[in-house]
């Protein structure tokens, strides 16, 4: 393989980036101070810390996306300064973010080679030649994309292999991925770290940021632990324990990140029957009672977000019933499943969840903004009331009720939204990935709280990909896998093991 | 770092405090947007007041409102149908079939009152259309509001041919230019303020207008949040259109004509003035007391430049040129900030040769 640079041959071991003292700030808010990271060719290198910790801006000062206010950036050996992500990329650096950014209506090849297509003679593209280099990408990635097809469609999981697969075809020396798990499956995420180890021996330095213990332990040899925009400790994986780690990462012991209390179940609260959605779901049928935390397990794709939005009345349905408290919900009437007694903390935040620019108090009352009215009349004051209260019961740091939720760190957005919707008073919550991409200290706060909430006689749905989060929360698991509901596991028997199995495997014929 | 120090259950931790604004009361009113606007009509009519002779007196401020009466009228429901996001073109088209219906029902016989009534009517039921294309049907509201746009030109224009229509009642057409005795305030200014006062607390007091920012801003939150989105943008369209109409009934006893090509363009005024203050055409963003400063500097500025008699083409280049400032302002200011910015930081192909081993 041809490398772009010489100055970018590196041996396994070698310095390939190096940060040192480096320091961010925006206005008044200093979001880096004495940021120090060391990447080495061969090694995958994980970069850990709580949201607004410091690991985002270090990621962007790399990529090219802020520049820094001092400290030195030396790549291969030379003190750089990037004024533009076009540089960083020049420089043999690829950012592979969460959720990959590819054209949907173009092929796989046309996205590795935008902007850079192989030509013959007369300026026409040569697609064999492309879709041959395409080929032999996948063929070394070990992965089975037709290189012709569009990228819409693909899963996440496939728009990140491309993403990294145009990376390597760019010759980069250094892969950043941030959180690259976070919406992938245990199957995917196993691929992509198959991937990464085979990039590792090739001599490339990786980055890799996840909120994930057993993934950084699995994967990574080296760790960087940051906290409140400051650099903590770099230490080989072999010399640390997951408790150490937290402990630098908070700044003091987590008691438990899954607080599950034994609470009494109560009475039957949401009844669904036989609901049935063509292409999405099929024939679900389950029950929930008050007090308990019912996990919805499955694999990206599954079909649990759609039961989820179905049953808040977001999407339309075909047959099938949903009751609450012996009330029949509505088809497709989400103010109706409202007023009901349904809340749906939806799976994607930035979306569905908040409104970015508009402030705490804004965001916290919009789900319940006819009954803050009085007389028809609604005034930030009454909603300033409301918001505070809840806002405060969940903690989130923030200055002003009228702070832009845009400024707020992943784990406060997700309080915000939580705050949101307990507002609204329901007696079935339902929670969609709510610990998605956010750190660990938030997480333990939203399982306690959630174990709280339960306590007090409210209904959960649980829908979560991270198989530890739902053992240790849930009463009782339901397993889906391609729109069938495969399993409905009691506490006692669940595991690591029965769950994944029925998240791959059709229903057992007795269960 | 204490070992012993723990992290519980967020609730029962001491409960944090919050200031309800972050910035003190003065900025959050003086470095708006809408004030920056506000500010501008007042300069505005302080140089055309002491540099034009003739120009402060109450008959410029009298023609200066009845002329403004029809813009703003048509502002109130655009204010909020922009920002939720969505547009209304046929608005002029919409003046002109009232305009035209009403001078043909009359000159037919009807009472003069009920043709005012069907007026209305014909107006909700335009309004109606455009809101059941979008929302129904789920077509793009520039597509659907430029179809009917003309749509309703050729149907007004139909109606009257090339004939136009000027006797009104005398009562209607003095009340609709009267002005408040020795003042330069026209009658007609009590029914506009109701309806600023009624559109300001529906924007911005309201459930209702809580529901159009968040529809503007971010469309699948709100679904998520039980805005009903698609009620919301229906009954803005109504509104549009039974404003247009009330306008171009206004229009009609103003002018005292009735023809078919009347208020042609007019749409473009109201959206520029709209833009002009402050509200984005994205949508999610703006207020009502701009969208009125907005409204009276176009107002004034082309009143100003008709005193020092400019032709009304230059005065059309410069609300034009107003418009595309008042849009790429934010824009520019953002540009150059980087610009400065990246000076001190040059190029790393530049600093590349710069060694440091």
């Amino acid at each position: 393989m041809v490398m772009s640079t010489a100055s970018m041959r590196a041996e396994a071991g070698d310095v390939v980036l190096e940060l040192r003292g480096v320091s961010k700030s925006f206005g008044p808010v200093q979001a880096l101070r004495d940021g120090e990271l060391v990447l080495r060719a061969g090694s995958i290198h994980a970069l850990m810390g709580e949201n607004g910790a410091g690991k985002s801006t270090i990621v962007k000062i790399i990529a090219g996306l802020y520049q820094r206010d001092s400290g030195e950036f030396v790549l291969g050996g030379e003190t750089v300064h990037f004024r533009s992500t076009a540089d960083s990329k020049q420089s043999g650096i690829a950012v592979i973010y969460q959720e990959p950014t590819l054209f949907p209506d173009l092929s796989v090849t046309e996205n590795i080679f935008m902007g850079r297509h192989l030509l013959k003679s007369f300026g026409r593209i040569d697609r064999a030649a492309m879709r041959g280099h395409v080929r032999r990408l996948f063929q070394r990635l070990g992965v089975d994309i037709d290189p012709d097809r569009p990228a819409e469609g693909l899963s996440i999981a496939d728009q990140q292999i491309i993403e990294i697969a145009k990376a390597i075809s760019l010759e980069a020396r250094i892969l950043i991925m941030d959180e690259p798990t976070a919406a992938l499956s245990e199957v995917e995420a196993s691929r992509l770290f198959a991937v990464a180890r085979s990039l590792r021996d090739e001599g490339r330095a990786i980055l890799f940021i996840s909120h994930r213990f057993d993934e950084v332990y699995d994967l990574c040899d080296t760790i960087t632990v940051m906290r409140d925009g400051a650099y903590i400790s770099t230490d080989r994986i072999e010399a640390t324990t997951v408790a150490g780690i937290v402990r630098k990462m908070v700044g003091r012991d987590v008691d438990s990140l899954y607080p599950k209390q034994t609470v009494p179940i109560g009475d039957v609260v949401l009844k669904v029957e036989k609901l049935t959605s063509t292409g999405q779901f099929h024939d679900i049928s389950f029950e929930v009672r008050a007090g308990e935390i019912v996990g919805l397990a499955g694999l990206v794709g599954a079909g649990r977000s759609e039961v989820a939005r179905a049953i808040f009345g977001i999407d339309s349905y075909e047959s099938g019933t949903v009751t609450l408290e012996g009330r029949v919900v509505p088809r497709l009437n989400t103010v109706a499943a409202m007023q009901l007694g349904i809340a749906l903390v939806p799976e994607d935040r930035r979306q569905q969840g908040i409104v970015l620019p508009f402030g705490l108090a804004r965001n916290s009352t919009l789900a319940i903004k006819s009954s803050l009215a009085r007389f028809g009349f609604i005034t930030n004051r009454s909603e300033n009331r409301s918001a505070a209260d809840w806002l405060a019961r969940l903690s989130v740091k923030a200055n002003a009720l009228d702070t832009s939720t845009a400024t707020l760190s992943g784990g406060n957005q997700q309080k915000v939204v939580l705050a949101k919707w307990l507002a609204t008073n329901p007696t079935l919550l339902i929670v969609d990935e709510p610990t998605r991409g956010i750190d660990v200290g938030t997480k333990a706060d939203v399982h306690a709280l959630l174990s709280k909430l339960a306590g007090e006689g409210l209904a959960i749905i649980m829908i979560s990909s991270e198989l530890p989060e739902v053992l240790g929360m849930a009463d009782r698991i339901l397993v889906m896998r391609e729109g069938h509901m495969t399993a409905d596991i009691p506490r006692s028997e669940a595991t690591a093991e029965t769950v994944m199995f029925s998240a791959t495997h059709e229903r057992r014929s007795a269960v | 770092m204490t070992e012993t120090d723990t992290l519980v259950a967020p609730v029962t931790r001491e409960s944090r405090k919050y200031a309800a604004y972050g910035s003190p009361l003065w900025q959050r009113v003086l470095l708006t947007r809408e004030f920056a606007v506000i500010i501008a009509v007042i300069i505005v009519a302080i140089v055309a007041c002491s540099s034009i002779p003739k120009f402060a007196t109450p008959l410029t401020l009298s023609y200066l409102l009845l002329d403004l009466t029809p813009v703003l009228l048509i502002a109130l429901p655009m204010t909020l149908i922009l920002i939720s996001g969505e547009i209304d073109l046929s608005v002029a088209s919409t003046v002109g079939i009232s305009n035209v219906v009403l001078g043909f029902l009359y000159a037919g016989g009807v009472p003069i009152e009920l043709a005012m009534v069907i007026c209305l009517a014909v107006g909700l039921f335009v309004g109606a259309l455009n809101g059941f294309l979008v929302t129904v049907v789920g077509l793009p509201s520039l597509a659907v509001t430029i179809g009917t746009l003309a749509l309703f030109r050729g149907i007004a224009v139909g109606i009257l041919g090339t004939t136009s229509i000027t006797t009104f009642p005398a009562f209607y057409k003095s009340l609709a230019n009267a002005n408040f005795p020795r003042t330069g305030i026209p009658l007609v200014m009590v029914l506009v303020a109701a309806l600023v006062i009624v559109f300001a607390l529906l924007l911005h007091f309201t459930p209702f207008g809580r529901g159009i920012f968040a529809t503007g801003r971010a469309r699948e939150v709100a679904r998520f949040s039980g805005v009903r989105v698609k009620r919301t943008k229906f009954i803005l369209f109504l509104l549009s259109g039974l404003l247009a109409s009330l306008a171009g009934i206004y229009y009609t006893f103003r002018y005292g004509s009735s023809r078919g090509d009347n208020a042609v363009g007019l749409e473009l005024t109201v959206i520029a003035a709209v833009l002009l203050g402050g509200v984005s055409i994205f949508g999610g963003r703006g207020a009502l007391h701009g969208v009125i400063a907005g409204v009276v500097l176009i107002g004034l500025l082309q009143s100003a430049l008709r005193f020092s008699n400019v032709t009304s083409d230059v005065i059309n280049i410069v609300t034009g040129a107003l418009l595309m400032a008042s849009v790429v302002a934010p824009t520019v200011f953002a540009w150059l900030k980087s610009r400065l910015f990246s000076r001190f930081f040059p190029s790393p192909h530049a600093t590349r040769k710069v060694r440091l081993q």
